[in-house]
């Protein structure tokens, strides 16, 4: 980057500081600037910003790999677009026939082993807070079955249960570590809550544990996401996350088998203000559910 | 490995199981006719490594329509959230088979047995594939294995129904009673000992029936991706075949393999399929790849950039294909996920690499846009976002919020339509060679405008979708009436991309009715097959070039072309990996 005439000897000391910190500005504006708009507004990429802490720590390493493969893509795509449309035959002479060019070569295989190395080390870091399972305020044990969903609470009667276009409801506090106990009774199902930036497979005769520790208390869709035969299409459920006073009324409720419990809690859940409305098949159609 | 380099031609000739090429090619003298049988007793019967070639590409072309019409109604279906086009038995039923043909019938065999067959000995200077009995077998295993899984939706209960991976125990006999499970079961049976067939003859030929001088480091790119294929097809597919009994035997014989019940874990059955899985990706790549790597220097009048780290990259994609196939089972919760996750994004080294070698190729050069190079680039381009798609899911976090939605089937849909891509140019480039005559390059240039526009207007549509919570597989989805506009757009993409396969259905038509004569080498092309007629006689070449670098044809017609270029690098440096 350095031009000829410029070394030290030949300019005075006076103009050389101003032309460095001049350039060194450039260069801290143009690093900082990312991590600058990052604080402000980077574009979500089309991904749920995720309704608890977790997973929107993995919203925002999405958006990080987000903008190293638009940088990655873009840049590529330029060279691609640069030499189609710069190197298109002009006349017949045959170019120069280059073969190799060993340095050049080094650099595209070392930088790209660099960026890797970084995108694993970020996606470990955000992979422990996904994964890690802490004591548990509460515990649900969800069944996945063909075509639907039960879900059940340990120490308590509580049994939601339900198939297809029902939409069972799983009730959850919020703000509380919730283990939820995955298992299946028939066929590999897949648990899939969109906002909470998580799926996991229902797999029978193997229990999958996770949990969940959702902020903001609000009904959730959620809805089978592994192919598990014919009504997989209708295989929805929600996930009710309540203030924590009111799931303990829930569950009372619940295991007191007042009918009227879940419809109460949605009534609760959706009166808190959330964006996630559940929509309940508009058409009416069950498709010949028996 | 000495010794398989620099092997003379004579000694192949003097072993009595290989055929005597001499004494046919100057009898006929180049003529194309042959003492045998003529006419469909030809295609029937006949071990030339040409003829089998043709037959696995037509019939393979046959399957990408018949997979791609499924594909459109598949399209059609998802145009309304309650449409009741086709009913959720049958929906499945599509997708199951759509997947089926266009991954078991049509990429594989197009590509590593199809183009393969009919270029590999001819590049390498050979006669015939090294066992040519053995490779018809292959093809005939291939079309019996064809109908049979086509041969589903004729039985009761209809084709398989179960996805194209056959997850187990969805794929039992409580779950999917009927014979169309196992039609499917079967033809993959047979198409798998086919390809296993294929890459028996693959290696075999490239080791042992390389012309005198054509050592493993002057070898087309084509030819060095399809030996690596050709090892993974040996390493994966019999693992694929080896769980397909397991799961007969599930079935029929009581056995209890992927079943809870009698004690078998249902998981084994991801393990064994992704073990053959992950592999096949690159089985289906990388000799599109190879084409690619063909044509692109051709048209940029220069030789490929980077030969020698294209071959490298090639054998560390294959390595480490072997290595990743649990990045299928993130969401399992019973895989390693650290080691899969940084196995699965350490192959985008090598994948760039190829990526700028490509470029590098064509950096400097004079660019001929010819039908089959407009394809080439969007093979690349399509191959860049597919590529940059799949680091994402090699991240566990990420892959657990877009695993089973429609951004994975985006991923590898902008994937396996470059592979399409590549495939068309690989055809508009070797089809004058195969028949002697050109195809229309008008038509081709609009074929691939459709192709190429329609492949991205169906895919990234699909990617939004995917991220907007959509799963895959869904015959309905009235609870989102928000997802319908997308789904619009993607259902024009695929009936743009229809269209275009029409127009090549055309072309080759109106190619037939005015035929234009291609001659030996219409591309000014570098590679051995370009040295003889086209199409080439019965055992391939009357006389051979001296072979002294990676470009022998272009060598002979061009004594006074500019000597390669080496860079920064000092140019006695291949000349010493060479010797």
């Amino acid at each position: 980057m350095e031009s000829a005439p410029l070394s030290s000897e030949s300019l005075d000391s006076a103009t050389t500081p101003v032309r460095r910190s001049k350039r060194s500005k450039a260069l801290l504006i143009s690093l900082v600037a990312p991590l600058l708009l990052a604080g402000c507004k980077v574009p979500s990429f089309g991904a749920f910003s995720g309704a608890s802490k977790t997973s929107n720590d993995v919203f925002k390493l999405w958006q990080g790999f987000s903008i190293a493969a638009i940088i990655i893509g873009g840049l590529t795509l330029a060279l691609i677009l640069w030499a189609v449309f710069r190197y298109r035959k002009r006349s017949d002479e045959i170019p120069k026939q280059t073969q190799y060019n060993v340095p050049l070569e080094i650099i595209y295989t070392i930088v790209p082993i660099v960026i890797v190395i970084g995108l694993f080390t970020a996606t470990v870091v955000v992979e422990n807070k996904v994964v890690s399972n802490p004591t548990p305020q509460a515990t649900v044990d969800a069944t996945a079955f063909q075509w639907g969903w039960k879900f059940t609470y340990p120490g308590h009667k509580a049994v939601v249960v339900g198939q297809t276009t029902q939409t069972p409801a799983l009730v959850m506090p919020a703000g509380q570590d919730v283990r939820i106990n995955l298992v299946s009774s028939d066929v590999v199902h897949g648990f899939y809550v969109p906002q909470f930036n998580f799926s996991r497979y229902a797999q029978p005769g193997m229990t999958n544990t996770f949990t969940f520790n959702i902020s903001k208390p609000g009904v959730y869709p959620g809805q089978c996401s592994q192919l598990c035969g014919l009504y997989h299409s209708l295989m929805y459920f929600k996930v009710i996350v309540l203030p924590p006073a009111s799931y303990q009324a829930w569950l009372a409720l619940k295991d007191a088998s007042t009918s009227t419990a879940d419809a109460a809690a949605a009534a609760l859940a959706n009166s808190l203000g959330t964006s996630a409305r559940v929509p309940t098949n508009p058409s009416g159609t069950n498709y010949g559910v028996k | 490995m000495t010794d398989l380099i620099d092997r003379p031609t004579t000694d192949i000739a003097a072993d009595p199981g290989a055929p005597h090429h001499d004494d046919h090619d100057h009898a006929h003298d180049g003529d194309h006719g042959h003492h045998g049988p003529s006419g469909l007793l030809k295609w029937m019967t006949s071990t030339d490594h040409k003829v089998i070639g043709i037959n696995y590409i037509v019939t393979s072309v046959i399957m990408l329509v018949i997979g791609g019409s499924f594909a459109e109604v598949i399209r059609a279906q998802l145009v309304s959230p309650t449409s009741t086009l086709v009913s959720f038995s049958q929906y499945n039923e599509l997708f199951t088979m759509h997947g089926s043909v266009m991954i078991y019938l049509f990429a594989g065999p197009f590509a590593f047995a199809g183009l393969a067959n009919y270029l590999v000995p001819l590049q390498v200077g050979a006669p015939d594939m090294a066992f040519p009995r053995l490779n018809a077998l292959s093809y005939w295993l291939y079309l019996s294995g064809s109908i049979t899984m086509l041969l589903g939706f004729f039985v009761a209960g209809g084709a398989a129904n179960f996805g194209w991976v056959g997850y187990a125990p969805l794929s039992n006999a409580v779950n999917s009673p009927g014979a169309g499970a196992d039609l499917w079961i079967g033809a993959l049976m047979l198409t798998g000992f086919s390809a296993i067939f294929s890459g028996v003859n693959l290696v075999a030929t490239i080791f042992y029936l390389r012309a005198p001088g054509m050592t493993l480091f002057r070898m087309p790119i084509f030819t060095w991706n399809m030996l690596v294929t050709g090892i993974l097809i040996l390493l994966a597919f019999p693992v694929l075949t080896a769980g397909l009994v397991m799961l007969y035997c599930d079935r029929h014989f009581g056995t209890h393999i992927f079943t809870v019940q009698g004690g078998g874990v249902p998981l084994l059955w991801q393990h064994i399929f992704w073990f053959w899985g992950h592999p096949e990706v690159y089985i289906l790549a990388l000799p599109f790849f190879g084409m690619i790597t063909e044509i692109v220097p051709v048209f940029s009048k220069k030789p490929i950039f980077g030969y020698k780290g294209m071959v490298f990259a090639t054998l560390t994609i294959a390595a480490l294909s072997l290595g990743v196939w649990a990045h299928h089972m993130f969401t399992t919760g019973a895989v390693l996920l650290p080691f899969f996750s940084i196995m699965s994004l350490l192959i985008a080294v090598p994948t760039g690499i190829k990526i700028f070698n490509w470029i590098g190729t064509m950096w400097g050069g004079q660019l001929v846009f010819s039908t089959a190079m407009l394809f080439s680039i969007g093979f690349i381009i399509t191959f860049l976002i597919g590529g940059l798609t799949g680091i994402y899911l090699a991240s566990p976090p990420l892959d657990f919020f877009a695993h089973d939605t429609y951004f994975v089937v985006a991923h590898f849909h902008s994937v396996v339509m470059a592979l399409v891509l590549g495939g068309m140019a690989g055809l508009y480039f070797w089809i004058p060679k195969i028949t002697g005559y050109m195809l229309h390059e008008g038509i081709g240039k609009a074929q691939f405008w459709f192709m190429f526009v329609g492949t991205q207007v169906f895919t990234l549509p699909m990617y939004l979708v995917g991220l907007h919570g959509m799963p895959r597989r869904m015959a309905v989805y009235p609870n989102n009436p928000s997802w319908q506009t997308l789904n619009i757009w993607e259902s024009v993409g695929a009936l743009l991309i229809g269209l275009g396969t029409l127009l090549f259905v055309v072309n080759v038509i109106v190619s037939w009715k005015k035929p234009i004569v291609a001659g030996d080498n219409p591309w000014d092309a570098s590679g051995l097959e370009w040295f003889t007629s086209s199409p080439p006689p019965h055992h391939n070449f009357v006389s051979l070039p001296p072979i002294r670098s990676e470009r022998p044809t272009w060598d002979y017609n061009h004594p006074d072309a500019p000597a390669l270029g080496h860079g920064h690098a000092p140019a006695a440096a291949t000349e010493k990996v060479d010797a």
